[in-house]
């Protein structure tokens, strides 16, 4: 399990060097990446203080080409992996349009420059936050956590929560109570949306022997973790209301969303083994991302009418 | 006519990587350009007014 994973992609998926523009777009993971750049513009638009536009036009592009950096060099690293599994067959190195350590060459190019130009931008508490989240997605979530613990998702998920509080840090230079609610409610809710989903991709995970929770522990543990993980995250996502991070209006969404997320990881466990479950476990995966989106939308709408006004 | 043989389908294929190269090419001399550009912009704006600041 310890192998690097790009030395075990097969000589018949050798690169063949026909690798077009979007094969490298699809090595940046253009979805992670949105998803990135929202909940950072959000940490900026959140922060008290003001920045001048076209700095944070180039600090959301530099923490863009970070986190697609990070994203190269995961699939440079796990190209085993996701050779193995129907989800990710058909990323660029697997399928051979990119050469492996062309892919570790572009992600670690991509790392300096975006860590680089966010430093020289906006500041290096900001930069210093960037290089962080690479590393740790690179190092601590890739080569260590995901192929030895069930808690890789869990430990693994600070990566994806820490582009808030760049975001936030690109406005205050530093980081508060507040850019740590935001980090928080990313980091509670990466769990039950990735054990949703290995629930019913959990043959995948199990044939390229990533110890997700549903294979490791099963699926009743697995249900189990998702209902405490989401009574954590519903009320975790109502504490910037109390802080005075948010208004009503995100009180009020961050409510009704969070009713629907606890019923639905509620519905998920106590359904574990009737038909369907899959379905019910698809579901929540997929409410998960319009949860985290639609809260940091109220709140970015919240901050954006606040400063126009 | 002389028959067509694999020799063309590599001629076809090492086209397809040229065009590929190309686009590739382009796509980095693109790059080039507005990393030059960016930069630029983000200098005058970290510059501000001082810009104009040059004693004689």
């Amino acid at each position: 399990m310890s192998e690097v994973g790009a030395q075990l992609v097969p000589p018949a998926a050798a690169a063949s060097g026909l690798a077009g523009i979007g094969d490298y777009v699809a090595l940046l993971k253009p979805r992670v990446m949105a998803l990135v750049v929202f909940t950072a513009l959000t940490g900026m638009a959140a922060a008290p203080g003001t920045i001048h536009p076209v700095l944070a036009f180039v600090a959301l592009l530099a923490i863009a080409v970070g986190a697609g950096a990070s994203g190269a060099l995961n699939m440079w690293y796990d190209a085993d992996i996701d050779a193995r599994m129907q989800r990710t067959a058909a990323r660029p190195i697997p399928r051979g349009k990119i050469p492996a350590d062309e892919a570790l060459a572009f992600g670690i190019f991509l790392s300096l420059f975006s860590v680089m130009t966010l430093g020289l931008a906006v500041g290096w508490v900001a930069a210093s936050l960037l290089a962080l989240t690479i590393g740790f997605y690179l190092f601590i979530y890739t080569m260590w956590l995901k192929r030895r613990t069930p808690q890789n998702i869990v430990i693994g998920g600070a990566a994806g929560a820490f582009p808030p509080m760049i975001g936030w840090a690109c406005v205050t230079g530093g980081v508060s109570i507040d850019s740590c609610l935001l980090f928080l409610i990313i980091f509670m809710w990466t769990p039950p949306h990735f054990w949703a989903l290995a629930l019913y991709r959990c043959r995948d995970y199990e044939r390229a022997g990533v110890p997700m929770l549903p294979v490791v522990a099963g699926a009743a543990e697995t249900r189990r973790q998702i209902l405490i993980y989401s009574l954590i995250l519903v009320p975790l996502a109502l504490a910037p209301v109390a802080t005075g991070l948010g208004g009503i209006a995100y009180g009020a969404i961050a409510s009704v969303l969070g009713a629907r997320f606890l019923w639905l990881a509620f519905d998920v466990w106590r359904q574990a083994d009737a038909d369907g479950s899959d379905c019910r476990a698809k579901r929540l995966f997929l409410f998960s991302i319009l949860y985290l989106f639609l809260i940091f939308a109220g709140l970015l709408a919240e901050h954006a009418v606040a400063r126009l006004w | 006519m002389p028959s067509r043989g694999s020799g063309d389908g590599m001629a076809d294929e090492s086209e397809e990587a040229k065009r590929q190269k190309r686009r590739r090419s382009w796509a980095i001399a693109l790059g080039l350009v507005g990393l030059a550009l960016l930069f630029y912009v983000l200098t005058i704006v970290k510059l501000g007014g001082n810009v104009f600041n040059r004693p004689m």
